[in-house]
């Protein structure tokens, strides 16, 4: 996400940092540059316009040109102007109610379904909340029996009853108080900005509600339009947030800037991934470094930490130590490594990894491997002979030759590991 | 109603917001400068139209403005019209409709949310209005998406038409080969097969569009009739992006642009036209089934200015 922009800034910035003393006409033109790929990025005309605006008074103001180092200065006065329009600090979610209630609104198709469901597994997860789901769409087919099937998978109870959305929201509420539900997410149908009855209706249901937070749910992916559809819904709605999906595309994702200098009303949450546990808190910091090519190890972290377990990592260690490293525990690896979301996802957040490419079924390949071998097989590759190895092949789909090339890699990591023992470990932050 | 009108209604949010832009800058006797320039710019580029394809448009005016002689504002917006529908023309293209008795297929492709299934609706009941199209089955590719079956179910039932589907989480190739088997067995006249919403970046998902494509192809004996790419109309640069990798992955035949009855203008299908060459084959403007209409360029840039 936001790696084209990334890499326009950084090849703009790049030119101007090779160069000693900048003239005023050449930090103009670094600028026009800058304008052009946010320009490119969706972020809107007005918005740009005023961030290049702010990024010369400060440029000027601190009498950067005579400095030794300008092209660093700009980079970081256009990395703090990008944390500062991005939001500041980061906004986390106001549940002070009780029960609370999150509205979601949106126009079609920006996800507001699937946020319903990552949302209620974030709350439930991270904060230890009970949530209850509200089927509020009632206009696009299928789309209470979309919130019934993720509320389903996850386990939560999902309220529809009633003829109206106004209707479902309101029994929902009641539902959630009777049965003491810490948190109601309520999902409403897809409408455009301009919808005055549907927009209307959104009003009604917010003033029965009185929603603890009412998210506007748009994709990453608008254009220009994004600062009317976010002006229009905070004016009627009173936002106090926005959820940004389809992050994970390569979309660059001007939008965001745009709408948060517009509205005022941070980004909340960003969906990175179709499936559930795709969510993430934005961090306008983080993100504006992410822009800036400086990548975004600590959400790395973050999430290994939430995902990976800390008791295998450490055993993991200790056998390696202990040279009884086997196939078995490869085999764990590679999961533990899956577990954290595509390859490609996580190179996207290390600092120039963002090109590489990963062919995810490699790895899948080799698990499929090493799932067809017997328990004895994985402890002691040893036995593995020519029919043995055939078996393994057909078994997972793959061919004596690939069996072979992962048992050399085993054999070259044994080796490896061998010699790192006695050195001291560097610390993985997966151990803590 | 005529459909120009409809067409017109539709596009009617748009436009009042641009003539609104337009005629503060082309006031009458405003003189064509670089000022009156950089505001069209500002114009055309907050229309999504795109940095590079707003310098060319600019540049052209700028060019033509001055062979013409063409002095005063109010003469500005002619010469816009002309140098936009220039652009699009190239761009119409009317759906390839079988008339051989075999039945015609749809491929319906596009990121998450751009509104495949209620294009899929639209066109088949525009195909049975419009075209005595009487047999129509949907294919349920979205294999996928949680109910994504069943929206597809439900307007498949309100529209006539048959579904073909398998339970959530199946291979769509084998959900697409099944129909394309029902499809010819019974003399189907359309054949519409939806895919599940997915990014265009996503190496694996385009690999699974690849397969479902030469899965239809093989059992079909030919290509498929149309490989529709459904853009969300609000959508921005990233428009350019999608076209082209959904381009590269099963060559598009044509590009429907649907959500266009918000503010959104739509701008970026001037590039996709250009840079793509790829034809914008139909255009949604309401929630009417009939407010999915072919795109003609004059049309649209009429309603838009």
């Amino acid at each position: 996400m936001f790696s084209a922009l990334t890499e326009k800034l950084n090849s703009v910035l790049t030119q101007l940092r090779r160069r000693g003393a900048l003239t005023e006409r050449d930090l103009d033109e670094g600028l026009r540059q800058v304008r052009l790929v946010l320009l490119e990025a969706d972020v809107h005309y007005k918005v740009v316009k005023k961030f290049i605006d702010d990024v010369k008074q400060k440029a000027l103001g601190a009498q950067i040109l005579e400095s030794l180092t300008p092209g660093q200065q700009i980079v970081k006065i256009v990395r703090d102007e990008l944390v500062q329009i991005l939001g500041g600090t980061r906004a986390d979610l106001h549940l002070t109610q009780w029960p609370a209630v999150i509205l979601l609104v949106g126009l079609q198709g920006s996800g507001k379904t699937t946020m319903a469901g990552k949302l209620a597994k974030y709350l439930a997860e991270r904060e230890q909340k009970r949530v209850l789901l509200a089927a509020a769409d009632l206009q696009r087919p299928a789309a209470i029996e979309q919130l019934r099937q993720l509320g389903a998978k996850l386990g939560y109870p999902v309220y529809a009853q009633g003829r109206t959305p106004l209707e479902v929201a309101e029994g929902a509420l009641q539902e959630a108080r009777k049965s003491s539900f810490d948190v109601l997410v309520v999902d409403t149908a897809g409408r455009l900005h301009i919808d005055e009855e549907l927009m209307s209706e959104l009003q009604e249901m917010k003033q029965r509600l009185q929603p603890a937070e009412t998210l506007l749910v748009v994709d990453a992916m608008t254009g220009q339009e994004a600062v009317t559809i976010a002006q229009t819904f905070d004016q009627r709605l009173k936002l106090t947030g926005i959820i940004l999906t389809k992050l994970d595309g390569d979309a660059r994702g001007g939008a965001a800037l745009s709408m948060v200098t517009i509205t005022g009303r941070p980004i909340k949450f960003v969906g990175v991934g179709e499936k559930l546990e795709d969510l993430e808190v934005f961090h306008p910091d983080r993100m504006a470094e992410r822009i800036l090519g400086m990548g975004d190890i600590l959400s790395l972290i973050e999430e290994a930490e939430a995902r990976v377990d800390a008791k295998k990592a450490e055993e993991f260690i200790k056998k390696i130590q202990r040279e009884s490293f086997t196939l078995e525990d490869f085999r764990e690896q590679i999961q533990q490594l899956r577990r954290m979301g595509p390859i490609t996802k996580l190179l996207e957040k290390i600092p120039g990894m963002q090109k590489i490419e990963v062919d995810e079924r490699a790895l899948v390949r080799v698990e499929a491997i090493i799932n067809s071998m017997t328990p004895e097989e994985r402890r002691r590759p040893e036995i593995l002979d020519a029919k043995r190895k055939r078996r393994i092949a057909l078994g997972s789909g793959t061919h004596v030759s690939e069996v072979n090339k992962l048992l050399k890699r085993f054999d070259e990591a044994k080796k490896m590991m061998k010699q790192l023992k006695g050195k001291r470990f560097p610390q993985i932050p997966f151990g803590r | 109603m005529s459909w120009l009108q409809r067409l017109k209604d539709g596009l009617k949010k748009t436009k009042e917001q641009l003539v609104g832009q337009l005629a503060q800058v082309l006031q009458p006797g405003r003189r064509l400068d670089d000022a009156l320039l950089a505001q069209l710019e500002e114009i055309l580029i907050t229309a999504d139209v795109g940095v590079e394809a707003t310098t060319e448009i600019v540049q052209a005016l700028k060019a033509r403005a001055a062979a013409r002689g063409v002095q005063d504002s109010s003469a500005v917006m002619e010469l816009l019209k002309e140098i936009l529908k220039e652009r699009l023309r190239p761009a119409e293209g009317a759906l390839h409709l079988r008339s051989d008795g075999q039945p015609t297929v749809f491929l319906i492709l596009g990121v998450n949310g751009s509104g495949k299934t209620t294009t899929i609706a639209k066109l088949a009941q525009h195909l049975k209005d419009d075209f005595g199209k009487r047999k129509i089955i949907f294919a349920a590719g979205d294999t996928f998406r949680a109910a994504a079956v069943e929206q597809l179910g439900i307007w498949a039932e309100r529209v006539g038409a048959q579904l073909v589907h398998h339970k959530t989480g199946s291979d769509p190739s084998a959900v697409a080969f099944e129909a394309v088997e029902r499809a010819l067995r019974e003399g189907a006249d359309a054949l519409f097969i939806d895919t599940a919403g997915r990014l265009h970046t996503k190496h694996n998902l385009m690999e699974e569009l690849k397969k479902i494509n030469r899965v239809v192809e093989k059992r079909l004996g030919r290509a498929m009739d149309e490989r529709l790419l459904i853009l969300d109309g609000t959508t921005g640069q990233n428009a350019i992006s999608q076209a082209k990798l959904f381009h590269e992955a099963v060559s598009v035949t044509g590009i429907v642009v649907t959500k266009l009855d918000g503010t959104a203008k739509g701008g970026s299908i001037l590039q996709i036209a250009s840079a793509l060459k790829l034809p914008i084959k139909l255009i949604g403007v309401g929630e009417r089934a009939d407010d999915l209409r072919e795109f003609k360029a004059d049309e649209f840039v009429e309603a838009l200015l």
